[in-house]
């Protein structure tokens, strides 16, 4: 008898709670593993770069050393600046990209099979792209060492030489990025309205003031995801350095992404404090865009709804 | 349509057209190219500096010896074993919490679903002493179910987006309907809602599958021997072995290339439509 009660009342405290409960036991797998695998460590890593800790005996709490000691790495600043290197050259991405998606953009037969091949790139890992501009680099053989050896009697060794091999493996990272721009383009441009097109065709615009008055604001929501993934892709440039030069020559291609992994889990050493403190310092500078593309995404949704 | 269609431009305009696609083609893939023809060609040709004529013949062996001489089918069996649950997890994953965030209106609802937006943004160093430190706990450091456990919680963050804009797009008075009608909540799930996801289902596994066979960084972190290592990984110790064989290097390229190149041509509309998403509107 008092069974059923409970049963009853246990029943009716779940119907008159399951709306509000529902949507928390679907999420609760999902969030499990994001808080303790993404949120939780990011907290993690923040304490962790006031320790001085190798990653087997005991943590030793050394306040902001950790911070002032960057200060004063040349290693950092040069890792630093390669960054801003890396996200200003990336953003060539967002023309070039514009530009080949405009070029592609017909049809043409066997237009289909163009645009695939042209997207090949992305598709391939990133060693595997940091290894055929390894080859196209190469000294004494590599097609690009030929030619400037061709037109000025001298080859040059890119990824040997500390002033150009960080533009070297910008190269080689803007193949893939500048492939991924170019199909955000082309199905922006596929949305485009034609009789907005035709409408200004009348009115006598044509080539770039076309692209400019009429095109592009209608492309701008595609222009926003390049920029965002363009960005992310700059500041995750780990695989390439890492693949093309280690870091080198003399550390000059170094970029806080690998130089972090360097001094956190390398041959040089076990400084994971240290480490963590870069890793700081490189997501402060995500956190600026992050908030920004964020803060963009909920305004379009508040306008949606 | 932007730019004027080429078909209403002069024959010579449209001649023109036909003759730079090839060559910006060949142009564009030249490194690729370069590399395919490398990996056929024997290695007495490098020898004798014979580095872009035609092969003197094609030395398919390299791509036997790869395989007898280097672990690489061991590091591809491997890529498979960290893909495969990695995108049967993660799509188990997202859908619910999609299905949470499409479906219900509740408090913390926006509040979660940019929790999930912002952690696809973090990098990744950020986050790698712990999850190092932490997989080591679990005793699953160096095992390829340690890497699938991390690819699953992060890469969930990004499907959740997907899977939470594509249901909130499906029409709400078939869910009403079925609610009327006494439907219990994860009935609605089961039976109506997962089944229309389908395409938001394809196009995120193919996406997955080719993000995570070609992550390198996470494979270098958390997998260190021959036997666990997945072939990003192992090819990049592969190529300090191999110092100038180029001809090996390129075919191990290529093998490794070659599974997600596939899954690309197989499922190109879904691919695509994975990546533009958001792109347009």
């Amino acid at each position: 008898m008092s069974m059923t009660h409970a049963d009853r009342q246990s029943r009716t405290w779940w119907q008159r709670n399951q709306q509000t409960l529902t949507p928390w036991l679907f999420l609760a797998p999902g969030l499990l593993m994001f808080a303790v695998y993404v949120v939780w460590p990011i907290f993690s890593s923040f304490q962790l770069s006031f320790y001085d800790y190798d990653g087997l005996s005991t943590k030793e709490y050394i306040g902001t050393a950790n911070y002032s000691e960057l200060w004063g790495d040349r290693a950092f600043k040069t890792s630093l600046y390669n960054n801003v290197i890396w996200l200003v050259l990336y953003m060539l991405a967002v023309p070039l990209g514009l530009m080949i998606a405009i070029f592609l953009n017909q049809t043409v037969r066997g237009i289909r099979i163009y645009k695939s091949l042209f997207f090949f790139p992305f598709v391939i890992s990133q060693v595997v792209v940091g290894l055929m501009f390894a080859w196209f680099y190469a000294p004494n053989f590599g097609l690009l060492y030929k030619v400037i050896e061709f037109f000025t009697g001298k080859g040059i060794a890119i990824l040997a030489s500390p002033t150009y091999a960080t533009y070297g493996i910008i190269a080689a990272g803007l193949w893939p990025q500048i492939a991924y721009v170019m199909i955000l383009y082309l199905t922006g441009l596929n949305n485009v309205s034609p009789d907005q097109v035709e409408a200004a065709r009348l009115d006598g615009a044509k080539g770039f003031k076309m692209l400019w008055y009429v095109i592009l604001p209608q492309l701008r929501p595609a222009t926003f995801i390049a920029v965002v993934v363009t960005v992310i892709g700059a500041l995750r440039s780990f695989d390439l350095v890492s693949i093309m030069t280690n870091g080198g020559p003399f550390g000059s291609t170094r970029v806080l992404s690998y130089y972090m992994y360097e001094q956190a889990l390398s041959e040089y050493g076990f400084r994971m404090g240290y480490g963590a403190a870069i890793a700081v310092v490189l997501f402060g500078i995500m956190m600026v865009f992050i908030s920004g593309f964020v803060w963009k995404m909920i305004r379009d949704e508040r306008g949606m709804s | 349509m932007f730019p004027r269609p080429i078909e209403k431009s002069t024959p010579a305009a449209r001649t023109m057209y036909q003759i730079a696609l090839p060559i910006a083609l060949f142009i564009w893939l030249f490194p690729l190219i370069g590399v395919a023809v490398t990996s056929v060609r024997p290695s007495s040709d490098l020898a004798s500096g014979n580095y872009f004529g035609m092969p003197s013949r094609f030395a398919w062996d390299n791509y036997v010896s790869i395989f007898t001489d280097s672990p690489i089918g061991r590091y591809i069996f491997n890529s498979f074993k960290v893909t495969i649950p990695t995108v049967i997890g993660t799509l188990a994953l997202s859908c619910l919490t999609g299905f949470a965030l499409g479906i219900y209106k509740f408090k913390g609802n926006l509040l979660i679903f940019f929790m999930f937006v912002a952690g696809n943004f973090v990098p990744f160093q950020i986050l790698m002493v712990p999850v190092r430190d932490l997989t080591y706990g679990l005793g699953m450091y160096n095992t390829t179910m340690g890497l699938a456990m991390f690819h699953i919680a992060f890469q969930t963050g990004f499907c959740t987006l997907f899977m939470r804009n594509f249901i909130s797009a499906l029409p709400k008075e078939l869910i009403e309907a079925a609610r009327v009608e006494g439907v219990k909540e994860w009935q609605i799930f089961w039976h109506i809602v997962l089944p229309l996801m389908r395409p938001a289902i394809a196009a995120l596994a193919v996406l997955i599958f080719t993000f995570i066979w070609n992550d390198f960084f996470w494979a270098t972190v958390l997998t260190t021997s021959a036997s666990t290592q997945p072939v990003t990984a192992g090819l990049s110790s592969l190529n300090g072995q191999w110092v100038a064989a180029w001809h090996l290097v390129s075919a191990g390229s290529i093998i490794a290339a070659l599974p997600p190149v596939l899954m690309f041509f197989m499922m190109q509309k879904h691919f695509i439509a994975g990546l533009t998403l958001g792109a347009v509107k």
